[in-house]
C-alpha cells in the first residue's frame, strides 16, 4: 500500500525563497535609505581610517604648525580652521579616525569573543556551567568598570589596547546576559530536541542551530557596543589618557578645543559633529538590523512604531453605514468585510452574514485561517494590528457597532458584549490580584462603591463555582490552574451582565475533563441569565454540546448555517460534509480515514469562484467561473453550494 | 506484559523533578511499566500532568531518570552515555506536536533533512539525495520541497517532514509526541492515515502519546491510560475504548464530547457529577485519582492499589474494579453510529 | 498539598510578604562581602603595578637613605599580600591610607569629594526618572508624529557624548550668555542658589544620555504591554483607556523602569569622570582621573573600593523595587 495518498502541490504565495538566509537579510537591510546612508557614511569612516596617516604621514608627530595662524577658523586655506597650535584642522580630523576606530574595534572584539561563547555555553548547556558563568558574569558586572580602565591605565599609560581591551572586558557581561536570554528561548525550540534526539553533536547544534539564529542579536549588539565604545574611546583621550601626544585623535581634539572654549569656541564643533554621526550612524544601523530580523518571521514588513497611522490605543475606526435589517435578532450580522492593509490589503473574511437571536447559542465553526476570530474579534472592534471593517453591517440590538464612534462602543463592550479568550492564563494582569481586576470591571460597569465593587467580585466568583471565592480573589493570575483561570475570565466577563457572550475558542488549551466542566458552566450561566452565546471553535464535539445553531466557514467565508440536528444529519456544503466524516470520533475503526485533499488556501489566494472548488468532489465548471452567494434552501438553512441538493444524508 | 523480544520494555521508571528547597520533589512518572514489539502501537494517553510527555523524553535521553529501567532491544539505555544515545538515534526517533517549532526556520527542508543522515558516518552525497528524495516521496510531498524553507508549509505538510526526518536513519522505534493534536480537524486524518501507511511500509513500531482517547484508539493495538505520573489501566485498545474498567478512563471518555448533538444530549444526562471535596490524600499512600473519583472509598486515600489483571487482560488500578465492572457502574451511554461513506 | 491540588485546580498560594524582603536583603549583603574583598584585592594588585613617583614627589632632593627609609614607611619593601592585608586591617578599621600627593586622609579626601559627586547624581537620577519615564510612555500611548520625534530624540541624546554636549553648553551659556557659571562648584550649604546655579549645566550634560535610553526602553516596554493579551482583554471588558495605561500598563512596564534605571544608575558613575572634569567639579570622578594620572595608589584604591559599596546598594535598592513590583517574586 503506497502512503504517499497526495502528492500535495506546494503554494508559492511568496517568491522562491531558495537564497541564503544572510543575502536576504542583506537585501532587505538595502531597501531601507536611511540603512543605506548609514553604511556609507561608516564604510567612508573605516576608509579614511585606513589611508589618511598613509596619505599624511606628518600629522601625526606634527607638534606644531604655523605659529602665526593660530585658532583660525574655517578658512579657505584651512577648511576647518587651525589649532591652539596652529595645526591644520581638518588634517588632524582625518588622521585622527584611525586611533579612535582602532580602540572601537578593539573594545568590540574582546566583548563579542568573550561574551558570545559565555552566552551560548550558558543558555545551552545550563545547570552548573550556567550558575558557574552567572557567577562571573554578575561579580563583573558589579565593578566599577570605568574606575578599573582607570586602574590597568595607570600600570600602562596611553596604551590604548590596554584601555580598551578591559573596556571589552567589562562590557562582556552584558553580552553574555543578552545571548544568554536569547539562546534559552531557541534552547526549548523543539528542533534543538529533534536535532539532539538525530544524533548531532552538541557543537554542531550550538554553532549550526543556535548561532545562526541569535546572529541578528549578535550584531545588534555590536553596533551598540561600536557606539558605546566610541564614546568612551574618546572620553578617554579627551583625558588624555589613551593616546599620547601629539598624536591626533577626535577626543583629543576636543579636550584641545574645551581649553581654547573662550577664545575659539569653533574648534569643539568638528570632532563633536564626526564624533556623533559615527555613533548616530552606529546607531540606526542596530536598529535596522534588529527591525529586519524581526520582519524575517512575520514576512511583513515591520512598521516603526512611529510609522503607525492610528494610536495603539484608538483602534481601527468606524465604517460606512449600510442599511438597516430587517429582522429582530440580537445580533444581526451582515456582508461584514475584514481587511488588513499592512498585510498587502487582502481581504481576511468576505461578504459573512449570521444572526443570533435572544439567549440561543451560536458555534461559529471552521478549521483555523478560515476567518472565524477575525469575525469574532470584528464584532467589537478588537482587531489586531490595523485591521479595518471595509464593509457590512454590524447590528446590535438597534445599533449599528461597525459605524460606532469608539467612545460609545467602549460602553458596549464588556457592558453588553462580553468575551472570553483561548488562552485564560494570559487573559489576566500578572501584576494585580484577580478580586482585584474583578472589582475593576464592577466599578467601571456599575460605578459602585469600591467595598460593594469587591463583594460584587466575590459574588461572581462563588457563580463560576470556584470553592473558597474570598481567598481565591486574593490570588495572582500566575497562582491559578488553567481551569481556574478560565473561570475567572468567565467570571470577569459577566460583570457587566451582557446580553451577549463571545467565547473564543474557551475550551481549546484546557484538558478534556476540564472542558466539560467549562462547557457545563456557560449552559448553566446561559441558562439562569438568558444570555446568548456565539462560541467559536473547531471542535465539533464542543459544537454539538453546546449550540443550538452552527455557522461554517471556510476561506473567509460563511458556507453553511443551520440548526445541529439537521447540519449533522444532512450537510448542505461538501467542506461539511468531509469535515464530519473525518472526524475521528464519528469513525474509530475504520482502518482509513476520509480525509481531504490539499489545503486551505490562504487569504490573498483565494481562487476563484468558489473558495472550496479545488478540493471538493462535487466541483464543475460553474463552481470555478463566479462567485457563489448564499443561499437560503429551506427556512433557517444558508448554503453557499450550487450542488447541495446532490448531498446524501449523513446519517 | 514484559517480553523478552520487546523492542521496548520499560519497567518501575520513575522521573522526579526538584521543586527547591524544603520542598518535595515533583513526581512526572510514578512507577511505570509497559512494553512494546515492532509493528506494533502503543498509546500513552492522558491530560496535562499525566508524564506521558515525560515518559517519553526519558525514553528518548531528554529527560533524567530517578529509577526503574528503559530496555531498547534488550539493551538497557536508561543512563546510556552521550555516544550511545547518538549511534541509538539510528533506531529510536521522535515526531514532535508542534510542527512550527519542530523545524528550524533558517534552515531549508533539504538541509533538515540531509544532515540527520550524515550526523551517522559519511555517505555519499548522492546517497544522501537519493534518500531525501525518496522519504518525501513517502510522505508525499514533491520534491523541490528540498530548496524551500518551512514558511513555506502548512502545518500538515511541515509535519509530514518531521516525519520524514524521523524516517531518514530507517529507525525501528518511532515516539510519536502528540503528533496530529496542533493540527486541523481534516489534516489530523491526512497525518494519520500516513503515519498508519509508514507503519506497515516499514515495520515500524510506534508509541504513540495523545490526550486525545479517540485518536489514541485508531491508530494503537494497546492503550496505556495515566493519571499523575501512575498508570490507570493498560490494556487492548478496543477493550479499554468499548469497556472501560478504571473510573479515570470512563471520566475521560464521558468527558470528550462527541460531534453528534443527539448523544451527546443523553451523555449529559448520564455524566456523573464529581464533587470537588473531601480531605487531603497524601500522594503515596493513596490513589491520586481518590479526589475526584465518585467511587471512592477510604482504602482508596490510605493505600495506593496495584495493577491487577482483569480476566479479559486488561490491567487495572483500582481496589474497586470487580465490584464497578460486573456491576456496570462504568458502562457507557450509546455510542455514535459510524457514518455511511 | 491540599485536597484542591489534588483536584487539578488550585495551585499553593504564596508566602508573606515580609519574609522575602529579609531574604533579598540577606542575599546581596551576603554576596557583598566576598565581592568587596576581590575587587578590592584587584584593584590594589592592579594599582601597585603602576609606576609611581611618589618618592620623587615627597623627597624631590632627599639623600638615598632618606629615599630608602620612605620606602620602607610607605611598605615597598614588602611583598603584595602583606601590603594588601595591611590596607585590608586598616580598611576595615576605616582608614584607608593616606595619598601620596596631597598627604591628606584618603576617607577624607573622599568625604569631601562624594557630596560634590551626589549634588550631581541625584538630581540627574531624577531628572532620568521624571522626563525619561514620561517621554517614554507618552509616545507609546500617543503614538504618531510624537512617537518619531521622541525616538529621534532619544537617539541623539544617546549619540551625544556627555563631555562634548557639556563643552558646548559652556559654550553657549556660559561664556557666551554668562547665565550660568563655566566652572567650580558651590556647596549646598554655602549658597544654595549658586549650588543650583552651578549644577545645572553638568546636571543637563550628563542626564542626556539617561534620559535618551529611558525614553527608548520605557517606549518599548509600554508597547509591548499594550500590545499584550491582557490588555486586549481589558478592553474587550471596556475598560477605559486611561485606566489601562495609568493603572494596568505602567505597573506591568514598572519592572523594565526599574532595571533600566538601575543600569543607568550605575553608568551615571562612569560619567561622572567625564563632567566633572568638564565642568571641574571636585568630585570623585575627577579624583579618580587625577589618582590614575599621578599614580596616587591610596586614593586610586580608595575611590575604587567606594565606587563598588555604591553600586553594591544601588544593586540592593533594585531588587528591593523588584520584590515589591513582582508578585510572582513574592511567591515564588
Amino acid at each position: 500500500m503506497t502512503t504517499a495518498a497526495i502528492v500535495e502541490p506546494l503554494d508559492s504565495g511568496l517568491a522562491p525563497a531558495t537564497d541564503r538566509e544572510s543575502t536576504r537579510l542583506l537585501r532587505r537591510l538595502l531597501r531601507r535609505p536611511v540603512t543605506v546612508v548609514c553604511m556609507v557614511w561608516l564604510a567612508v569612516v573605516v576608509i579614511v581610517a585606513i589611508v589618511a596617516p598613509i596619505l599624511m604621514p606628518h600629522v601625526a608627530s606634527q607638534n606644531a604648525g604655523n605659529i602665526f595662524k593660530v585658532l583660525q577658523g574655517p578658512s579657505r586655506q584651512h577648511l576647518l580652521g587651525t589649532d591652539s597650535v596652529g595645526r591644520d584642522v581638518l588634517d588632524r580630523l582625518l588622521v585622527g579616525t584611525r586611533v579612535t576606530m582602532l580602540g572601537v574595534v578593539e573594545s568590540v572584539f574582546v566583548t563579542l569573543v568573550i561574551g558570545v561563547p559565555a552566552g551560548l555555553a550558558a543558555g545551552y548547556l545550563g545547570g552548573r556551567t550556567d550558575r558557574a558563568i552567572g557567577w562571573l558574569t554578575d561579580l563583573t558586572l558589579s565593578l566599577p568598570g570605568i574606575a578599573l580602565v582607570l586602574v590597568v591605565l595607570s600600570i600602562f599609560p596611553s596604551s590604548m589596547l590596554a584601555g580598551m581591551v578591559t573596556l571589552g572586558v567589562i562590557l562582556s557581561p552584558f553580552t553574555t546576559r543578552v545571548v544568554r536570554s536569547a539562546t534559552l528561548p531557541i534552547r526549548e525550540e523543539l528542533y534543538i530536541a529533534a536535532a539532539q534526539v538525530s544524533g548531532l553533536s552538541r557543537f554542531y547544534i550550538i554553532t549550526r542551530h543556535v548561532l545562526s539564529r541569535i546572529l541578528g542579536v549578535v550584531i545588534v549588539l555590536a553596533a551598540i557596543y561600536a557606539a558605546t565604545s566610541l564614546v568612551t574611546q574618546t572620553g578617554l583621550a579627551y583625558l588624555g589618557l589613551i593616546v599620547p601626544l601629539p598624536a591626533p585623535s577626535w577626543g583629543g581634539m576636543v579636550g584641545d578645543g574645551i581649553s581654547a572654549l573662550t577664545n575659539q569656541p569653533w574648534l569643539i564643533w568638528p570632532p563633536g559633529v564626526a564624533m556623533t554621526l559615527t555613533v548616530v550612524a552606529f546607531g540606526l544601523l542596530g536598529d535596522a538590523v534588529r527591525d529586519v530580523t524581526a520582519e524575517r518571521w512575520s514576512g511583513a514588513r515591520v512598521q516603526r512604531p512611529g510609522r503607525r497611522r492610528a494610536a495603539p490605543m484608538a483602534g481601527a475606526g468606524p465604517s460606512p453605514v449600510a442599511p438597516a435589517p430587517a429582522s429582530d435578532a440580537l445580533l444581526c450580522v451582515q456582508n461584514l468585510t475584514v481587511r488588513f492593509p499592512s498585510r498587502g490589503s487582502v481581504r481576511v473574511i468576505d461578504d459573512v452574514s449570521f444572526e443570533i437571536a435572544a439567549g440561543e447559542t451560536v458555534g461559529l465553526v471552521g478549521e483555523s485561517g478560515c476567518g472565524k476570530t477575525v469575525t469574532a474579534m470584528s464584532l467589537l472592534r478588537l482587531l489586531p494590528g490595523d485591521g479595518e471593517i471595509v464593509a457590512g453591517r454590524i447590528t446590535f440590538d438597534g445599533r449599528d457597532l461597525a459605524s460606532l464612534p469608539e467612545e460609545q462602543l467602549r460602553r458596549v463592550r464588556g457592558r453588553e458584549i462580553g468575551l472570553i479568550s483561548q488562552e485564560p492564563m494570559v487573559s489576566l494582569t500578572p501584576a494585580f490580584r484577580v478580586g482585584w481586576q474583578l472589582a475593576l470591571s464592577v466599578r467601571v460597569h456599575h460605578g459602585v462603591s469600591r467595598r460593594a465593587a469587591q463583594a460584587t467580585a466575590i459574588e461572581l466568583l462563588r457563580s463560576v463555582h470556584l470553592p473558597d471565592p474570598g481567598l481565591v480573589a486574593r490570588l495572582y493570575p500566575h497562582e491559578l490552574s488553567g481551569g481556574m483561570a478560565q473561570r475567572v475570565a468567565i467570571a470577569r466577563a459577566l460583570a457587566g451582565e451582557p446580553k451577549l457572550l463571545i467565547a473564543d475558542e474557551p475550551t481549546t488549551a484546557l484538558d478534556v475533563t476540564v472542558q466539560a466542566e467549562i462547557l457545563e458552566l456557560l449552559r448553566e450561566l446561559q441558562r439562569d441569565r438568558g444570555m446568548a452565546i456565539l462560541l467559536v471553535t473547531h471542535d465539533w464535539g464542543v459544537v454539538a454540546d453546546l449550540c443550538d445553531r452552527a455557522v461554517v466557514m471556510y476561506a473567509g467565508q460563511v458556507v453553511e448555517q443551520a440548526e445541529l440536528n439537521p447540519l449533522f444529519r444532512r450537510p448542505l456544503h461538501p467542506y461539511t460534509r468531509a469535515l464530519l466524516m473525518s472526524d475521528l470520533h464519528n469513525a474509530p475503526d475504520l482502518d482509513h480515514l476520509p480525509s481531504i485533499p490539499g489545503s486551505v488556501p490562504k487569504p490573498g489566494a483565494w481562487p476563484h469562484g468558489c473558495h472550496f472548488h479545488p478540493r471538493c468532489g462535487y466541483a464543475t465548471a460553474a463552481c470555478r467561473d463566479q462567485p457563489i452567494p448564499l443561499e437560503h434552501p429551506t427556512a433557517g438553512r444558508d448554503t453557499r453550494c450550487i450542488h447541495a441538493d446532490q448531498l446524501s444524508v449523513l446519517r | 506484559m514484559t517480553d523478552s523480544g520487546a523492542l521496548l520494555d520499560v519497567r518501575d521508571l520513575t522521573v522526579e523533578y526538584s521543586r527547591g528547597r524544603g520542598r518535595p520533589p515533583l513526581r512526572a512518572v510514578d512507577g511505570v511499566s509497559f512494553s512494546l514489539t515492532a509493528r506494533e502501537t502503543l498509546g500513552l494517553v492522558g491530560e496535562s500532568g499525566s508524564g506521558k510527555t515525560t515518559i517519553g523524553r526519558a525514553i528518548l535521553g531528554l529527560a533524567p531518570v530517578t529509577a526503574g529501567e528503559i530496555r531498547f532491544a534488550g539493551e538497557e539505555i536508561t543512563a546510556a552515555s552521550r555516544q550511545r544515545r547518538r549511534a541509538l538515534s539510528t533506531e529510536l526517533q521522535v515526531v514532535f506536536q508542534d510542527p512550527y517549532s519542530s523545524l528550524n526556520p533558517t534552515r531549508t527542508i533539504g538541509q533538515t533533512l540531509s544532515e540527520v543522515m550524515r550526523a551517522h558516518g559519511r555517505p555519499a552525497r548522492e546517497d544522501v539525495q537519493e534518500r531525501v528524495h525518496a522519504m518525501l516521496e513517502h510522505v508525499g510531498l514533491p520534491s523541490d520541497a528540498t530548496d524551500r524553507y518551512p514558511a513555506h508549509f502548512s502545518g500538515g505538510q511541515r509535519q509530514r517532514v518531521a516525519i520524514a526526518r524521523a524516517l531518514m536513519n530507517q529507525p525501528r522505534l518511532v515516539i510519536c509526541d502528540e503528533p496530529t493534536s496542533a493540527l486541523d480537524l481534516s489534516v489530523q486524518a491526512q497525518v494519520l492515515n500516513l503515519l498508519r501507511g509508514l507503519q506497515h511500509e516499514f515495520e515500524l513500531g510506534y508509541l504513540f502519546i495523545s490526550h486525545d482517547l479517540a485518536v489514541v484508539r485508531h491508530l494503537s493495538h494497546r492503550i496505556v491510560v495515566l493519571y499523575r505520573g501512575r498508570i490507570m489501566e493498560h490494556g487492548d485498545a478496543a477493550a479499554v475504548y468499548a469497556n472501560p474498567a478504571h473510573p479515570y478512563t470512563v471520566a475521560l471518555l464521558d468527558a470528550a464530547p462527541v460531534p453528534d448533538p443527539e448523544i451527546q444530549q443523553q451523555r449529559r444526562g448520564v455524566r456523573v457529577r464529581k464533587a470537588v471535596t473531601g480531605p487531603p490524600v497524601d500522594d503515596a499512600n493513596g490513589c491520586s485519582f481518590a479526589p475526584r473519583c465518585p467511587h471512592v472509598i477510604d482504602r482508596c486515600r490510605t493505600s495506593r492499589p496495584a495493577l491487577e489483571a482483569m480476566p479479559e487482560g486488561t490491567l487495572v488500578a483500582c481496589h474497586r474494579w470487580r465490584e464497578l465492572h460486573t456491576n456496570g457502574a462504568n458502562s457507557r451511554p450509546p455510542q455514535p453510529l459510524s457514518t455511511t461513506t | 498539598m491540599s485536597a484542591l491540588t489534588h483536584s487539578g485546580m488550585w495551585r499553593p498560594a504564596g508566602r508573606m510578604v515580609g519574609h522575602p524582603v529579609v531574604r533579598v536583603v540577606l542575599r546581596r549583603a551576603v554576596l557583598a562581602v566576598p565581592l568587596l574583598f576581590v575587587v578590592s584585592a584587584l584593584s590594589f594588585v592592579l594599582s601597585s603595578l603602576a609606576p609611581t613617583n611618589v618618592i620623587d614627589l615627597r623627597l624631590p632632593s632627599g639623600t638615598a637613605a632618606q629615599r630608602a627609609q620612605l620606602a620602607r614607611q610607605l611598605g615597598f619593601d614588602q611583598p603584595i599580600y602583606d601590603r594588601y592585608w595591611h590596607w585590608l586591617v586598616h580598611a576595615l578599621g576605616g582608614n584607608l591610607g593616606t595619598s601620596y600627593v596631597t598627604g591628606q586622609r584618603v576617607t577624607t579626601e573622599i568625604g569631601q569629594r562624594f557630596p560634590v559627586t551626589l549634588s550631581l547624581v541625584i538630581p540627574t537620577m531624577l531628572v532620568m526618572f521624571v522626563i525619561g519615564v514620561g517621554a517614554g510612555v507618552a509616545s507609546a500611548v500617543r503614538g504618531g508624529a510624537v512617537g518619531r520625534a521622541i525616538d529621534t530624540l532619544s537617539l541623539v541624546g544617546f549619540a551625544l557624548p556627555g563631555f562634548w554636549v557639556g563643552a558646548v553648553l559652556v559654550s553657549l551659556f556660559a561664556v557666551r550668555l554668562h547665565l550660568f557659571p563655566a566652572i567650580g562648584y558651590v556647596s549646598l550649604a554655602q549658597s544654595p542658589t549658586d549650588w543650583a546655579r552651578s549644577m545645572v549645566l553638568p546636571v543637563a550634560a550628563l542626564s542626556l544620555l539617561p534620559i535618551a535610553v529611558m525614553a527608548r526602553q520605557m517606549r518599548e516596554a509600554m508597547m509591548d504591554v499594550l500590545a499584550s493579551e491582557h490588555v486586549r482583554m481589558a478592553r474587550a471588558n471596556g475598560i477605559p483607556p486611561r485606566l489601562i495605561v495609568g493603572r494596568l500598563a505602567l505597573k506591568s512596564a514598572s519592572m523594565r523602569a526599574v532595571t533600566v534605571g538601575g543600569l543607568q544608575v550605575v553608568g551615571l558613575l562612569t560619567g561622572t569622570l567625564f563632567v566633572e572634569q568638564v565642568f571641574t567639579l571636585p568630585g570623585l570622578g575627577s579624583g579618580l582621573t587625577a589618582a590614575a594620572s599621578t599614580g596616587d595608589v591610596p586614593v586610586l584604591q580608595g575611590i575604587v573600593v567606594f565606587f563598588t559599596l555604591i553600586i553594591v546598594v544601588i544593586n540592593l535598592a533594585v531588587d528591593l523595587t523588584y520584590t515589591l513590583l513582582d508578585p510572582r517574586m513574592r511567591t515564588s
